[in-house]
């Protein structure tokens, strides 16, 4: 059976899921911004984290957004295959959707039209779109307006197989350092592993988006997600980078198959904001 | 230690502050960030003044989201200083005083900010709620096309910072990490 969705729909819900990711944390990255502050041992660390409290109470009651970086918004649409969009144009709807919510929420508008002549589009257009194609009748939506002082210190390596686990745990830590305070730590880390460079790249984006409080249900990934975390948490970087246990929150690996050549390791960094919100239609 | 500082500065009160410093910002100050500091650049490029008097001034790196009607301004939390590096130098020679940022600065900034004695602040990043409350008028004074990119006058009341470089070149981050 076809299902039939007005584009409308999507709009409005995006619209909303903008406004709402750039004010309210979601449950999980509440509650280890929460656990952060009882786990930081030191003093400045600890005061830097709960200002960081105050600063969501702040953003939440008096609707001034978390973070004045409001992002690009990185949109995943989930479509299953018997979903049969009518009454416009999907991409259109979407970006409307983004419109809409940045102008009626009060987001800034970062976005510039091309990457050398630098003029804003003053509307936040256009959004970064991932389509996937599942089956069933549902849309998934997942909405994640990325800040980029944290998106400029992503990275991706094309490692050799023979590097192997200690090698991505290598890569991992170098881009972590090498973030350091840029990144607005406490930081959530996701990592893509496997695939060709842009799906490694596009895995670590959809390491972010993913629940924090839980990990792979690979075991080695699981593990891998624990270790790393862990020594991330001995670099000492700290909140803010100004020294301290809580340099990351979390991280979140995803993986994929990959060429016998290759072991394609991706860095995408989030800082403690790590705005994401998903909506089912 | 904690500290309050009236801005613009004074030669005595820079010389006086140390990596690792508490400071708390009252008066007036400028934000500025990329597109600004590309205009700024190619004005003293071609002999033209720029949009304010930087000397003795603190330039803070931040572009706010737009304010709610009753509003000052919207939130307000620093950007990554870095990107600014190309054109720190420049403008700490011409007597500019006080840079307010976050994340590490490169060599030529850290020589610019010991040879002319300046100073240079973080703000905590992702706070940018709590400090539009320390924000008490927002003013555009230049480059108003350029939206959150434009240059603001800012009255700020207690703006909390901390002391990254000192003018002795301490530097708190290489401290933190090695």
């Amino acid at each position: 059976m076809i299902r039939e969705i007005n584009v409308n729909e999507v709009t409005e819900c995006i619209k909303e899921m903008c406004i709402e990711a750039n004010h309210f944390l979601s449950n999980d990255m509440d509650l280890k911004m929460r656990e952060a502050v009882k786990e930081e041992e030191s003093i400045v660390g600890k005061q830097i984290l709960n200002q960081l409290q105050d600063n969501l109470k702040i953003a939440g009651e008096e609707m001034i957004p978390i973070c004045q970086d409001t992002g690009m918004a990185v949109i995943f649409m989930e479509i299953g295959q018997n979903v049969h969009f009518i009454e416009g144009d999907l991409n259109e709807a979407i970006n409307e959707g983004v419109r809409l919510g940045y102008q009626q929420g009060y987001l800034r508008k970062s976005v510039v039209k091309d990457p050398i002549e630098r003029e804003n589009t003053k509307d936040n257009t256009p959004a970064i779109i991932h389509y996937e194609i599942v089956s069933g009748d549902k849309v998934k939506i997942t909405v994640e307006p990325k800040g980029f002082g944290s998106e400029n210190m992503s990275r991706i390596f094309m490692l050799k197989p023979s590097d192997g686990i200690e090698g991505v745990k290598a890569a991992v830590i170098t881009a972590v350092k090498d973030a350091g305070p840029n990144a607005c730590p406490p930081m959530v880390i996701g990592v893509g592993i496997g695939g060709t460079f842009e799906k490694c790249a596009l895995l670590a984006k959809k390491a972010l988006v993913k629940d924090i409080t839980k990990h792979s249900d690979i075991a080695y990934v699981k593990q891998l997600e624990i270790d790393l975390l862990r020594e991330i948490n001995q670099l000492g970087i700290g909140p803010g980078g100004l020294g301290g246990k809580m340099t990351a929150l979390a991280v979140n690996v995803e993986t994929y198959p990959t060429h016998i050549a290759g072991l394609p390791v991706a860095v995408n960094i989030c800082c403690h904001v790590n705005r994401h919100i998903v909506k089912h239609i | 230690m904690d500290r309050q500082l009236k801005s613009p500065l004074s030669e005595k009160d820079v010389m006086d502050l140390r990596a690792g410093d508490y400071v708390y910002i009252t008066g007036i100050i400028y934000t500025a960030r990329d597109a600004a500091h590309k205009r700024m650049f190619e004005a003293l490029e071609n002999g033209e003044e720029l949009p304010f008097d930087v000397k003795n001034n603190i330039i803070y790196y931040m572009g706010p989201s737009p304010e709610r009607e009753g509003k000052v301004i919207g939130s307000a939390g620093p950007t990554t200083s870095s990107r600014m590096d190309k054109y720190t130098p420049s403008l700490l020679d011409l007597g500019l005083k006080g840079m307010i940022g976050k994340g590490k600065r490169n060599d030529s900034v850290k020589d610019a900010v010991v040879r002319n004695g300046a100073v240079y602040f973080a703000a905590v990043g992702g706070a940018g709620a709590l400090l539009s409350k320390k924000i008490i008028k927002s003013t555009v004074i230049a480059y108003d096309d350029l939206g959150t990119e434009a240059i603001r006058e800012l009255e700020v009341k207690e703006f909390p910072v901390i002391v990254v470089m000192d003018s002795l070149g301490n530097n708190l981050y290489e401290n933190v990490v090695g």
